[in-house]
């Protein structure tokens, strides 16, 4: 029953899920995944998987997927990604292993994300997950933060034998997939059962630590861990520092999703904590975050949302498909158009932005055309929210409490990018944390190389560096 | 974890708690909070670190008793645990070695000063304390605070105790008596804080206040904190809590304090119809 086309994946339609946090993409059902699975190839030489940053071996799950063996799948995909539920429903596919595959060039590519996730979702449905629990080889080893560099890390060294402890800062561990990642991409429990795969495997989550204050890295070596990796992502929010940025009403990305998905303030008289719900929103930024940061907007009532960027459609970094969900739900996009000052009332509420427009002159470092002001172009945007979601840059706490630790002076650890090794020995960092914001599956990636080499590091028996 | 192992309740709304958390109590330092959480719903709330056990691994918190989470927490007994603790967070307070410092606590605020006084005290700083209250059954911890002053002063708002007047008051009348400060601390609630400053600043008396700003994270992920001073944004929970008082942005300060009046009544209404149940 080959089919020609890409199977279209079902959504909730678009009027309806503006207003609530239930999943966007409702995955595929089985018959569709077969029909999808059915396109592939299975290339001797295939390129989709060079498109991916772990190496997924995608003909071999596909193909197993086509004889309806999802076991067999499963663990394929397993083999090398330790998160598919996650990856398959938020990977940037379309610059990833769908960018490279074959039937690309002259159709559409496999959906691979679709299929991954709908492999990850039928082994959850089979209810409880067995894992055995690696016999220890009684090494110890410190990782730093639970996100998904974290979170690979951390498992990969288990499979090996290692006692890992992963400390994290807040109260639920995951990181940006718990606090920063919307319900309606990404549901908790999704996260929650990834979460618990890695604890089967061994590992122990201490939430509620944050190290450089509860303890530093050099106490985790006092307290016998032999190898620490740092996983402690791209947290610190940026602002603009223009007038009116501490108005009552203006709130950074990561405010914003942490009230929303960690706290679930959009429950809120259920849950404690409470959040603004704007009638009119204005979220500054056009990348993915913007884009989670506007839709929850929508889904807590505002009557109009809206994405204000400086440059135009074209150098908008978001994934080209949230900003096509964006756009059906209804988020209104004021491209070349830049906040200078934001107004407030007395009482130092927001009442509104004052914007210029902007048009598009030399290209600047980045080869993107630089914004520049047009004159007299002043505007005043009437609003009661404003989310300023410009970006993010890594928490300086480690590096600051870490002795031989060093970073880049914008913040990132210095770190070997095929190894993850610091300028401190014994002492490894991956992810977001080294690399500025970038992407799940790169920060996976990063925690397998740090684990293979902290691996190598200790079965060595090496104490010099 | 997190074990409540004394209670004492202070005043009708305020209470003082000793929690088992060795990491915090082995890390705090004077001027140093924790952020907690009492439910799985809960919000994250910061409390200041009002004395630790290094040794018993026990850290105090004093608190009053102001809308829902306080309320939560103060259900909370001997034997109970609190959901979720962490710290010790912020910046140590830099606290001078030498010379004479005026306390100045209002409220519940004399818990964040006790440590601040305990360290100077032991460090041989002359230290000098106004406390004050609205009336007298409200002054907390005044024997705490005898032990690790050379002089303590009582003020209340309706002339209950002690001097009649507001705290700041007090202070103006020890520096007209003559007294020669090198430092002010000045801890309570904001118009407190803020009156204080407006006292040392003509004399050009250096003067500490602890903000205290709403909070999420903790860790400067959030930016929620953020207060105006001399100018410039700073995340309270990392940069702060302690600030040259003479320098914030108060008027600012209290706005954001109370940007969730409406949504904190709500939630303590919702609270009471649900029958105080999870
Ligand atoms: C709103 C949003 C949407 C995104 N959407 C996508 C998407 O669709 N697809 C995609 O691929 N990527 C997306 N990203 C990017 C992606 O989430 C990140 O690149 C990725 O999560 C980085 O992983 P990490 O493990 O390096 O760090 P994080 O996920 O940031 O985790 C770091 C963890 O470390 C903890 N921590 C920090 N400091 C300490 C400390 N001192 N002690 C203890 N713990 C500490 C933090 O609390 C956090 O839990 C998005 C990001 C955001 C914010
Ligand atoms: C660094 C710091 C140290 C503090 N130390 C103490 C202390 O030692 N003892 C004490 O009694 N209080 C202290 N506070 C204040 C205490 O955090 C608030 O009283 C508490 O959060 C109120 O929560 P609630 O749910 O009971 O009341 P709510 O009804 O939610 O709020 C009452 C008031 O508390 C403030 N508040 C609410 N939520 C937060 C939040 N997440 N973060 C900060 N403030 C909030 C608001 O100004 C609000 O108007 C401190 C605050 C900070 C920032
Ligand atoms: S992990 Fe991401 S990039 Fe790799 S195959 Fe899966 S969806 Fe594609
Ligand atoms: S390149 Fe495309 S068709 Fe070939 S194996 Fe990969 S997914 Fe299948
Ligand atoms: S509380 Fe979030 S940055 Fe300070």
């Amino acid at each position: 029953m080959a089919v020609k086309d890409r199977v279209p994946m079902s959504m909730q339609d678009p009027k309806e899920r503006a207003r609530n946090f239930l999943p966007v993409a409702l995955g595929y059902s089985e018959e569709e995944a077969l029909a999808e699975a059915s396109r592939c190839l299975q290339c001797k030489n295939p390129l989709c998987v060079g498109g991916c940053p772990v190496s997924v071996n995608i003909p071999g799950f596909i193909g197993h997927l086509k004889k309806g063996e999802f076991k067999e799948a499963i663990d394929v995909i397993k083999g090398t990604n330790n998160l598919p539920a996650v990856c398959g429903r938020v990977c940037p596919q379309e610059h990833q292993c769908e960018s490279k595959c074959v039937l690309g060039r002259a159709g559409k590519p496999i959906a691979i994300g679709r299929l991954e996730r709908f492999v990850a979702d039928w082994e959850s449905r089979q209810g409880e997950i067995t894992v055995e629990k690696p016999a220890s080889n009684g090494k110890k080893v410190a990782v730093i933060g639970s996100g998904p560099a974290g979170l690979t890390c951390a498992g990969d060294l288990a499979k090996l034998g290692y006692e890992v402890t992963i400390f994290e800062a807040l109260h639920t561990p995951g990181g940006v997939l718990i606090y920063g990642i919307p319900e309606f991409r990404l549901p908790k429990d999704v996260v929650k059962r990834e979460v618990d795969y890695v604890r089967k495997l061994g590992v122990k989550i201490e939430t509620d630590v944050v190290i450089g204050r509860t303890m530093t890295v050099e106490d985790l070596f006092d307290d016998g861990f032999q190898a620490v990796f740092i996983a402690s992502g791209a947290g610190l929010p940026m602002f603009m520092h223009i007038p009116g940025e501490n108005l009552n009403g203006v709130y950074s990305a990561n405010e914003w999703l942490t009230r929303i998905n960690l706290m679930k303030a959009y429950q809120f008289p259920e849950f404690d904590t409470p959040i603004k719900r704007g009638r009119k929103v204005a979220v500054i930024g056009a990348g993915n975050v913007a884009m989670d940061a506007v839709r929850c907007a929508l889904r807590l009532g505002a009557e109009k949302a809206m994405i204000v960027y400086r440059r135009g459609r074209q150098e908008m970094p978001a994934r080209a498909e949230e900003v096509e969900n964006a756009e059906e739900e209804g988020v209104e996009f004021y491209l070349l158009t830049n906040p200078v000052r934001i107004l407030g009332d007395d009482k130092g509420n927001v009442t509104g932005i004052e914007c210029v427009k902007m048009e598009l002159g030399e290209p600047d470092k980045s080869g993107r055309r630089r914004p520049v002001p047009v004159k007299g172009s002043e505007f005043v945007m009437d609003v009661d929210i404003v989310v300023m979601a410009l970006g993010t840059s890594p928490n300086p706490i480690l590096a600051k409490t870490t002795k031989g630790l060093e970073a880049e002076s914008w913040g990132g650890l210095k770190a070997d990018p095929n190894t993850g090794r610091t300028t401190h020995p014994r002492v490894w960092a991956g992810g977001d944390a080294v690399t500025g914001s970038a992407t799940v599956i790169l920060a996976m990636g990063a925690g397998r190389q740090a684990a293979k080499d902290i691996h190598e590091y200790l079965a060595s028996g090496r104490t010099d560096w | 974890m997190n074990e409540i192992l004394a209670k004492r309740v202070l005043t009708p709304v305020t209470k003082l708690i000793v929690v088992k958390t060795p990491y915090v109590a082995q890390k705090a330092q004077a001027g140093q909070f924790i952020i907690l959480r009492v439910r799985e719903n809960g919000e994250r709330i910061p409390l200041t670190i009002a004395d630790f056990d290094r040794e018993a691994g026990t850290i105090t918190l004093v608190y009053q008793e102001v809308g829902l989470t306080t309320k939560l927490l103060g259900q909370l007994e001997v034997g109970d645990c609190i959901l979720n603790l962490v710290g010790p967070l912020g910046v140590p307070a830099e606290l001078p070695e030498k010379g004479t410092v005026v306390a100045v606590a209002g409220g519940v605020g004399v818990a964040p000063v006790l440590p601040k006084c305990k360290a100077m005290y032991e460090r041989g700083v002359n230290v000098i304390s106004i406390i004050g209250a609205r009336s007298k059954d409200l002054i907390i911890l005044e024997d705490e605070m005898r032990a690790v002053s050379h002089e303590v002063h009582i003020c209340t708002d309706d002339g209950s105790r002690g001097f009649h007047g507001f705290v700041s008051d007090k202070l103006k009348e020890l520096i007209d008596s003559g007294l020669k400060m090198d430092e002010v601390i000045a801890i309570g609630p904001m118009p407190m804080m803020r009156a204080t400053c407006e006292v040392t600043r003509p004399y050009g008396i250096k003067t500490w206040v602890s903000m205290n700003p709403i909070m999420v994270d903790g860790t400067g992920m959030c930016g929620a904190c953020r207060v105006t001073v001399g100018g410039e944004t700073k995340f309270s929970c990392v940069d702060g809590p302690m600030f040259d008082g003479h320098l914030v942005d108060w008027q600012e300060a209290w706005r954001r304090a109370n940007y969730y009046r409406d949504e904190e009544k709500a939630a303590n209404d919702h609270h009471c119809q649900c029958g105080g149940g999870k």
